[in-house]
């Protein structure tokens, strides 16, 4: 089947037995739902348990991002960037300095790329262990997994507020480099958080990943073929874990990530499962690049002296830069008029676009799997509705 | 009763006590928030809950998913035009003696987002806020921080009397209105009988004689 | 990839189409091609679907909104002035008008490579803002499409499900457009200074005749 008639075949889905239409039950989970990670909801029509239709209604969270920073200086947006995906501020701060830096042509120093990638690797760290946590706890292991992740978070997170002030709101990145350099000893600090992680994955793994439960709930549900991800613009772990070799770090050799080693996990079942743990192995791979860049960071500005800060006008243009982030391809687009504000300034939400297909994934499955489906896309409200 | 004569008895083994503070002690000690999360504010939320900060030391670990089952709602994060409906639903759904910590810039006043056509510029303009916190998050510290201030609050609280509590109080309304979704904009614009907005001092002629710079 | 290399295999393969090659002045260099709404969906299947193309994954779609502009012209014009015909400096305003702009950003996953930038514009912003919907190309659409069609209002023809996305049913209103109003809610500041004090001004001529005298102020 082409891709695109399997994108018309999954979207005009009348239920099962027509005749039997009395019989299905309608109900809306959320905006107000435990297990909905934020302000998302779903109408869902049911024939018993099974899931026959699903709409996600979207826009509980949307606060006008977009439009703000239209009426917001180039640098008066990062702050903005920071609430888009709160669970990675960096990360989102670098995809809009790597979008800002290729439509002025800035040039970012050496020691801040490695600082990116160092601040970066931290956030996809957090971000995915965060994303286990509450997968486990969407499956009904309530408290000790999320307890263990926000455990593990906590540690970064002091990493994040000693070099940048603050636990989740960074606003750490600038065009042409970064803020702030290390402060004394963090490089030290950040080692021994980085080489103890390994024993952390290691006691998630030995917990989880051969569970039963575990795997009787996530094994062959909700499955996403190759096919569907591609067309429906999936990108990021999920994309990956349905056997999707497209890693932006590896493909468009943004910052310095062709300097250092480190493989791209794929799965080949493209279900819960797979998706959990490409995370985890993404997560090995992630202290990989950590133990490397804070091997070779060397010396040196962390910011292009030549940019300016104060009266920022890119010359008329356009751009679209974009970055791996923990949740997938994070991009951002701007249109430049000359003034001292974008004339358009567009976020694409690896978070959103990686719902498009939530549907397809829950049809035919129970209610309970929707919740385990919905934890697996790894979604963050803030970016969704922007 | 005489404090001094209640230190004494204590002392020997005797507590005395009033009904009210027996009662305020109970509600004070078992706060059951709603498990509600708006936003960013929503993480720090948890993370308040996890091992680091663990709000179970002030009773009120037990996160409750139905508001029917709460005591307290943490609005957590930016309230959007689109969910304020919800939220006052929800608000309304809860059982008297119900409180509202407004958390984070947002919740208060729309925060960083306030230009937003489409984020509501403070929960209070819909429903009677106890507790507000600034920051953008709160730290998980300013959280407690407010729950000890609520419980405080709690227990100041008279049972009889002009001053006691809403939820003693037969005359004082316990639900709100929901706002309706309208054309442009929600309708109405907020609930007058609890907020209005301030009387702010603006000069009318002249040019900006404040802040241009 | 040469975007130019590109445009004449496309001119040659999909018949009748218009391309016009936008340039971006930019440092990026990501320069786009305009395509006409008849010949769009041809041109997305051959980008798509052309062995050595492959452009398999839209990755994101943009709505910007170009308002209609008056242009003011000093022309000189001979004229009968008082009896005599004289040079006389006129001004004459001449309407450019606006247009909804949709972009498309492509990549391909197979052949690991693009972007390639494409986009299409409305007649006007009334009437005439159909524009032909990839949602039966590019999945990823779908989604993408129905948030420009909320916030700009671009109507997209065969799109399956085309409702608002982030507002709510009842809104009437397309808010990322440059010339929406927003709803008169603002937060009145007590130290209000710039846009604020300048909304706060406008707010209490409007809503408010009756001015609190000075001092009378909380």
């Amino acid at each position: 089947m082409s891709t695109a008639t399997l994108a018309a075949a999954s979207l005009n889905l009348e239920p099962a037995n027509e005749s039997g239409m009395d019989q299905l039950l309608e109900i809306a989970m959320g905006p107000q739902h435990p297990s909905t990670h934020g302000v998302f909801r779903m109408n869902v029509v049911l024939d018993g348990e099974r899931v026959v239709r699903l709409k996600p209604v979207f826009g509980y969270l949307h606060r006008n991002h977009e439009k703000i920073a239209e009426n917001e200086t180039y640098l008066g947006s990062m702050p903005y960037t920071d609430r888009l995906d709160y669970m990675c501020p960096l990360t989102n701060n670098w995809a809009y300095a790597l979008a800002v830096e290729k439509l002025a042509g800035i040039q970012v120093p050496e020691r801040a790329e490695y600082l990116r990638v160092i601040t970066g690797e931290l956030t996809r760290l957090q971000n995915h262990t965060c994303l286990i946590g509450f997968l486990m706890q969407d499956m009904g292991a309530s408290g000790t997994p999320l307890m263990y992740a926000f455990r593990q978070r906590e540690i970064i997170l002091d990493l994040f507020e000693a070099l940048t002030g603050a636990r989740m709101m960074c606003n750490y990145m600038r065009f042409g480099g970064c803020r702030v350099d290390l402060p004394a000893g963090w490089l030290d600090q950040a080692k021994k958080v980085v080489a103890g992680f390994p024993r952390f994955l290691d006691e998630y793994e030995s917990l989880l990943v051969s569970n039963e439960i575990l795997m009787d709930r996530t094994q062959d549900v909700g499955v996403l073929s190759k096919e569907l991800a591609i067309s429906a613009g999936i990108s990021g772990p999920m994309a990956r874990a349905s056997g999707v070799d497209y890693d932006i770090r590896k493909v468009d050799h943004y910052s310095i990530y062709d300097r250092f080693a480190f493989r791209v996990p794929l799965g080949s079942h493209g279900d819960v499962y797979d998706r959990f743990m490409i995370r985890l192995l993404e997560m090995r791979e992630s202290v990989n690049i950590l133990q490397q860049a804070m091997r070779d960071i060397p010396e040196g500005p962390i910011v292009d002296p030549k940019t300016k800060i104060r009266g920022f006008r890119p010359k008329p243009g356009e751009a679209y830069g974009r970055i791996e982030g923990p949740k997938g391809e994070l991009g951002f687009y701007l249109v430049s008029d000359g003034s001292p504000n974008p004339y358009r300034y567009r976020v694409r939400p690896p978070s959103l676009i990686n719902l498009t297909i939530l549907e397809d994934l829950c049809l035919g499955r129970n209610v309970a799997d929707i919740v385990v489906i919905l934890g697996s896309i790894d979604i963050v409200m803030g970016e969704v509705d922007r | 009763m005489d404090e001094k004569l209640k230190t004494e008895l204590s002392k020997q083994g005797i507590f005395t006590t009033s009904l009210q503070e027996l009662y305020n002690w109970g509600r004070t000690s078992s706060i059951w928030p709603l498990n509600f999360g708006l936003a960013c504010c929503a993480i720090e939320m948890i993370a308040t809950t996890m091992a680091r900060y663990d709000l179970a030391r002030f009773g009120a670990e037990v996160f409750r998913p139905s508001p029917r089952q709460a005591d307290l709602m943490i609005v957590a994060g930016t309230v959007t035009k689109k969910m304020a409906p919800q939220v006052v639903r929800l608000y309304n759904q809860m059982p008297e003696p119900k409180y509202v910590i407004s958390m984070g810039a947002c919740a208060i006043s729309g925060g960083p987002f306030k230009q937003g056509y489409n984020v509501l510029k403070g929960i209070d303009r819909y429903i009677p806020v106890d507790i507000y916190i600034p920051g953008c998050p709160p730290r998980p510290e300013a959280l407690i921080d407010a729950f000890m201030e609520l419980q405080k609050k709690i227990d100041a609280q008279q049972l009889t009397g002009e001053n006691r509590p809403r939820h003693l109080n037969a005359d004082e309304p316990s639900e709100f209105i929901v706002p309706q979704f309208g054309e442009h904009d929600l309708e109405p614009t907020r609930n007058s009988s609890i907020w209005e907005p301030p009387l702010v001092q603006i000069a009318q002629t002249g040019s900006d004689e404040s802040g241009s710079h | 990839m040469n975007l130019e290399a590109i445009k004449s295999e496309i001119e040659a393969n999909v018949p009748g189409c218009r391309l016009e090659l936008i340039a971006n002045p930019s440092p990026s260099g990501q320069h786009s091609l305009l395509l006409d709404a008849e010949h769009a969906s041809a041109v997305a299947l051959y980008l798509r679907d052309t062995p050595n193309l492959r452009f398999d994954f839209c990755s994101n779609i943009t709505g910007i909104d170009w308002p209609g502009k008056e242009v003011s012209q000093k022309i000189k014009v001979r004229k009968l002035v008082d009896g005599v015909e004289q040079e006389v400096e006129e001004t004459r305003i001449t309407t450019i008008p606006g247009s909804l702009e949709v972009v498309y950003h492509l990549y391909s996953v197979e052949k690991k490579h693009g972007p390639i930038v494409l986009r299409m514009r409305t007649k006007d912003r009334d009437a005439g803002v159909h524009l032909p919907s990839f949602t039966p190309i590019w999945r990823s659409a779908e989604l993408q499409e129905r948030e420009i069609f909320d916030l700009f209002g671009v109507l997209f023809d065969g799109h399956p499900d085309l409702r608002r996305l982030l507002m709510w049913d009842e809104f009437q209103d397309y808010p990322m457009r440059r010339d929406y109003v927003d709803p008169d809610d603002y937060e009145y500041e007590p130290t209000a200074h710039d846009a604020v004090l300048q909304r706060a001004r406008q707010h209490l001529s409007q809503a408010n005749p009756v001015q609190p005298s000075e001092g009378e102020a909380r």
